[in-house]
């Protein structure tokens, strides 16, 4: 089967969604040459009406979206750099998030944003390397992390022909994957639906986005000892609250992975709600970046500052064990 | 194209809505009060008379002269002034965000400055659909510092868009005189962007409409966006509150200096008496029926207050599990 890389995936749906609707189009910077490889081919194929590159301001196009999306339109909006959402985050969380309700249901706004290449990519300092996927879940902006090519695609598909405003994160730390994968058989894959890579019955292990890989990982090298299941909610808002219960109800045990800061990070959303409503007989943990974290440039100090397998191999031993 | 008679019903209208809808401030009926429009109407009803009825707007927090110039059901803007079910959206937007899309009103926004970049995003929208419409982006002068203003100025000139920019040049950003916020000029500002602009009579409805009638055809034509900095004075407060916190940014005396050009009065003057004691009865009429219709609409139910969040119908969980 041939083999589909995660940034593939990703340009395929946007010209899939683009050939099947007109009112798909793109805005970003440095989309023409397709600078992080995503848009690639699409400005030669669709032309400069539906493939535009914009000034570096962003928070003026992120709006432009939310008018051309008001207008008929629906606009794909690339970020090159995570950073840029706290930019725009008046744009997407104030303008484009609030504009159906506060119309009392007059406008649609299908706008997506995308972000190619999200979390830390080593050596890209301070500004380059946030990973800020619990503000929009938090707000109530949809929000979608998918782990693999294949989910890739169908996220990104289903993402563009929703009605609302959807956040699609591509995690640095899972863009460099590759599937085999038959092309044919690549489709939409629902918002709101979690995906288990791997069942098991002794610790339920929720992931998010590359550190579902870090996650299965784990999971064989514990494979003798304890029976690890691999929970990707590959939506954070609207959460797959159902499936986490199926699976709790299963293993009992819980352990959160989640690139995010500590305090209020998503992970911390995933416990609670595990403690207030589900089926836990042990103390749940969650593995996460430090509270406030600001990753430093250094190897060692970015590093120092994600999550590891080691901590999660720990918080699951330690879960698996309690009482 | 609009008479005298219109201008006059338009600038009536707004002025005396606004008169109203403060005293229903006071009795309590419109909830966290209004940006009262009183003394910049020239502006609103100028503008919206160069505009077809597919033509569309974006506006402000004080954007009730806006939404009643483009041509929104008064009885319905006041309902939702009071928050009713019946209000054009429903009691969901209020005072800041008041919307008719069918009427090519794509809301007030309650942040300065925010509104440009979605207007110019729905002129490329409908142009690219091959729709000929022209769309109008009011803001105030406090908005010309605003990073996604500029920002917009710039997109839309680039890509010609038809796109009106109107600064309503009223002097103050809330308390703060334009001179002591702005340096250089504002049309400058268009200038800088290659974007033709020019410094109107914001007091007067028929100077407002004259040049609002050139910047649309420009825009129609395809050649581009037009900034227009129509010059005015907020005769009211900032925003209700004044009432009773009463800043002291500006005095009585200035206050009156600055309304003795009157929008109502100078339009008034070009239309017969008769004919404007038609209108004024025909307008007092309307109000009175508008607030009768708001009193007597129903209170939106409070399961319904996340209603409209989603397109999709998506749900989220309510506050306890």
């Amino acid at each position: 089967m041939p083999i589909l890389s995660y940034v593939r995936a990703l340009n395929r749906a946007l010209a899939a969604e683009m050939e099947r609707d007109p009112a798909v189009c793109v805005f970003g910077e440095d989309i023409g040459i397709a600078v992080s490889n995503v848009t690639t081919g699409l400005l030669k194929r669709f032309g400069p009406e539906r493939v535009i590159d914009m000034p570096i301001s962003e928070q003026a196009f992120t709006s432009f979206a939310t008018g051309a999306a008001i207008a008929g339109s629906r606009p794909v909006v690339e970020f090159q750099i995570p950073a840029l959402l706290f930019l725009v985050f008046e744009q997407i969380a104030n303008q484009a998030h609030k504009f159906p309700l506060m119309t009392g249901g007059q406008v649609k706004v299908p706008v997506t944003y995308l972000l190619p290449s999200s979390g830390s990519r080593v050596g890209w300092a301070g500004q380059h390397s946030d990973h800020p996927y619990s503000l929009f879940a938090h707000v109530g902006v949809k929000t979608v992390v998918p782990a693999t090519p294949t989910d890739a695609y169908g996220l990104l598909v289903s993402a563009i022909r929703d009605d609302d405003p959807v956040i699609v994160f591509g995690p640095a730390g899972a863009v460099a994957r590759r599937e085999n994968v038959d092309f044919d058989a690549l489709a939409p894959v629902p918002l709101g639906v979690a995906r288990v890579h791997r069942p098991g019955t002794d610790v339920t292990v929720v992931a998010v986005g590359h550190l579902v890989h870090d996650a299965l990982a784990v999971a064989d090298e514990l494979a003798d000892s304890i029976s690890v299941e691999v929970f990707d909610p590959r939506t954070l808002y609207p959460f797959d609250w159902t499936a986490l219960e199926a699976s709790l109800r299963r293993t009992g045990r819980l352990v959160v992975v989640d690139d995010s800061n500590r305090t209020c990070g998503i992970g911390g959303e995933i416990l609670a709600t595990a403690a207030e409503e589900m089926h836990l007989v042990a103390p749940p943990k969650r593995v996460t970046r430090p509270d406030g974290a600001v990753l430093p440039f250094a190897r060692e100090l970015d590093l120092a500052l994600q999550p590891t397998r080691g901590q999660l191999r720990a918080a699951i031993e330690t879960v698996a064990k309690g009482q | 194209m609009a008479d005298s008679a219109d201008l006059y019903r338009t600038v009536r209208l707004i002025r005396r809505f606004e008169q109203r809808a403060i005293e229903l401030v006071r009795s309590g009926v419109i909830p966290g009060g209004i940006h009262p429009y009183i003394g910049e109407e020239a502006i609103a009803a100028g503008v919206c008379a160069a505009l077809r009825a597919d033509d569309l707007i974006t506006s402000t927090h004080r954007g009730h002269g806006h939404v009643l110039a483009k041509g929104a059901d008064p009885i319905r803007m006041l309902a939702e002034l009071a928050g009713r079910e019946t209000g054009l959206n429903g009691g969901r937007g209020g005072a800041m965000h008041a919307a008719d899309v069918s009427a090519g009103i794509y809301g007030g926004n309650a942040l300065v400055g925010a509104s440009a970049a979605i207007a110019a995003g729905a002129a490329w929208s409908h142009r690219r659909a091959g729709h000929d419409r022209v769309a109008v982006t009011f803001f105030g002068d406090g908005a010309v510092n605003q990073g996604v203003l500029l920002e917009t100025l710039n997109l839309a000139s680039l890509r010609l868009l038809p796109v009106i920019f109107v600064c309503e040049n009223n002097q103050f950003a809330t308390s703060m005189r334009v001179q002591d916020t702005t340096s250089g000029t504002i049309t400058g500002r268009a200038a800088a962007f290659g974007i033709p602009a020019e410094t109107v009579d914001g007091m007067d409805p028929e100077a407002v409409l004259e040049a609002a009638s050139r910047a649309v055809t420009r825009a129609r034509a395809a050649e581009g966006p037009t900034f227009l900095e129509c010059m005015t004075y907020r005769f009211d407060a900032h925003h209700t509150w004044e009432y009773s916190v009463r800043p002291r940014y500006r005095t009585d005396e200035e206050v009156a200096a600055g309304s003795v050009r009157d929008p109502l009065e100078i339009q008034a003057a070009r239309v017969a008496d008769a004919v404007r004691a038609r209108i004024d009865q025909e307008i007092e009429d309307l109000l009175d029926q508008a607030r009768l219709f708001a009193e007597a609409s129903p209170e939106p139910d409070p399961s319904g207050a996340l209603d409209y969040l989603y397109s999709s119908g998506l749900r989220g969980r309510g506050g306890t599990a």
